[in-house]
């Protein structure tokens, strides 16, 4: 099993969502987070001074699927949440060492 | 004016400025959270520029000698209490209109155009139908700003709003409301405002006073109503409708407030409810992004008092007369044409002068942090 992290644009969520969906993969959890990659966020230009604002809010989208499934949601999430502009995000792929069901206890490995 | 009267419009005029900073909380709960703190100052500066207008020379354009029907001679303000009165009026009217602004529209050119809308669309309204100005020589009535108020501010964020163009990624992506309780509380300080709106507009502590506040607060409860009913038949009963079909009823009950009765002002509220309704949901099937909806409330409910002033006062339709109702239907066409057609040239004036809208990255930033530098949740 893999844990997919994927952070994205929030005004991309409900795509996302609606593109996983539509694959077959419904379980998610989602978060709002704040942080900034290798441009440092957002220079606004004003006229003879500029502002940074580096953490910008961004959602994570946290699913956690077989082996073989893990590329089948990078390129639906990719595909969903892509703009072309800086700021589209980064996905992650972090092994995951077993699940556990709270209601019923049956644990997948 | 007597001492009694004097007190009722000094409470009348605290009652009114609360409403200004009320519609900004009104409408900064229906932005995006990056837009709170934007929209709630986009009022406080409404309310700033225009209360110093006003003693300037807003009042006696309004309300000063009257050139020819048109205007009134400015000047400064005297030290009187219909005139700081009123000058609430002229602030929150500048306040409704900032619906078009939210969430793209650059500060400085909302002051500049704020500045110029106060002084040549209200205050030639305020003097037309308040100043003895030619409509009000027509016959036309307007108790307490159907015309002056709320079409002036409803067709003027309209115009505003298509000057503007859409906000970018509507249609697209989710504007969901970031916080209604924050609108629910800037509605109920419209509605208890408002009690000092049409109530201090008898200019008296007397019967129309009291006539006044009871059937606004009849048209507001029958507004609320309808769109309760409205939304629970089509899904669910949501707060947001629920206080936005009170405003519609607010609106439309304005002009008539002293002149009608209780069954008149329930049968103002139903059909304001409906459409206003309506006209919020060609607003959205056309595409168009009002989306605060002063249009579909303010300038479309005072549109349908304006007239129904003429139908339900003493002398109108009810009563076999025409007189009245024609004079109704012309305030009407002339404000509705007026107040789109001067507030879409001021606002393209404005656009070529200094541009309206912040760029695409402030925007996406926020206008909280883009122009302030601030942010209203950590």
């Amino acid at each position: 099993m893999k844990k997919v992290e994927a952070i994205i644009r929030p005004e991309r969520l409900e795509h996302v969502k609606r593109a996983l969906e539509e694959k077959g993969f419904v379980a998610m959890t989602v978060s709002e987070v704040k942080g900034r990659g290798e441009q440092k966020g957002i220079t606004l230009q004003f006229r003879g001074r500029t502002m940074e604002v580096d953490l910008l809010p961004k959602v994570k989208v946290e699913i956690v699927v077989e082996d073989k499934a893990v590329d089948a949601v990078i390129s639906t999430i990719v595909d969903a949440a892509r703009t072309g502009k800086y700021g589209d995000g980064k996905i992650f792929v972090v092994p995951v060492e077993k699940a556990v069901r709270v209601r019923t206890g049956e644990v997948e490995e | 004016m007597d001492d009694v009267a004097v007190a009722w419009l000094l409470a009348s005029t605290a009652l009114v400025m609360l409403m200004t900073p009320g519609v900004g909380l009104f409408y900064a709960g229906m932005v995006r959270r990056k837009n709170a703190v934007y929209m709630i100052t986009l009022s406080f500066i409404a309310y700033i520029l225009v209360s110093l207008q006003w003693v300037l020379t807003g009042y006696s354009l309004s309300f000063g000698d009257d050139i020819a029907g048109i205007i009134g001679i400015g000047g400064i303000m005297p030290i009187d209490i219909f005139a700081i009165y009123q000058l609430t009026f002229a602030a929150i009217t500048l306040a409704i209109i900032t619906s078009a602004a939210a969430e793209r529209m650059k500060l400085s050119a909302f002051v500049v155009f704020g500045l110029l809308w106060t002084t040549l669309v209200y205050d030639p309204f305020a003097h037309w139908l308040w100043g003895n100005g030619w409509l009000a020589q027509l016959g036309a009535l307007d108790f307490a700003g159907g015309v002056v108020v709320h079409i002036s501010s409803g067709f003027g964020a309209l115009a505003l709003a298509i000057a503007l163009g859409a906000r970018k990624g509507l249609g697209e992506y989710s504007m969901e409301p970031h916080n209604i309780p924050m609108t629910l509380l800037g509605a109920a300080l419209l509605w208890f405002g408002w009690f000092g709106f049409n109530g201090g507009s008898a200019l008296a502590a007397n019967e129309t006073a009291v006539r006044a506040i009871i059937v606004t607060n009849t048209a507001a409860a029958t507004g609320a109503l309808v769109w309760m009913i409205l939304t629970w038949t089509s899904g669910r009963p949501g707060s947001l409708s629920i206080v936005t079909g009170a405003i519609a009823g607010l609106a439309a009950i304005t002009p008539a407030a002293g002149f009608v009765s209780i069954p008149a002002a329930i049968v103002i509220g139903i059909v304001a409810g409906l459409i206003c309704y309506r006209a919020m949901l060609f607003r959205i099937n056309a595409r168009l992004d009002e989306s605060l909806d002063a249009w579909a409330i303010h300038g479309v409910g005072g549109l349908w008092g304006t007239i129904a002033l003429g139908i339900f006062a003493k002398n109108g339709l009810i009563s076999g007369n025409t007189s009245l109702f024609v004079s109704q239907v012309i305030a009407v066409v002339v404000s509705v044409i007026y107040a789109f057609a001067v507030t879409f040239i001021l606002a393209k004036i404005v656009d070529a002068a200094i541009g309206l809208r912040v760029s695409e990255e402030e925007e996406y930033v926020g206008l909280d942090i883009s122009q302030h530098g601030e942010t209203a949740y950590a």
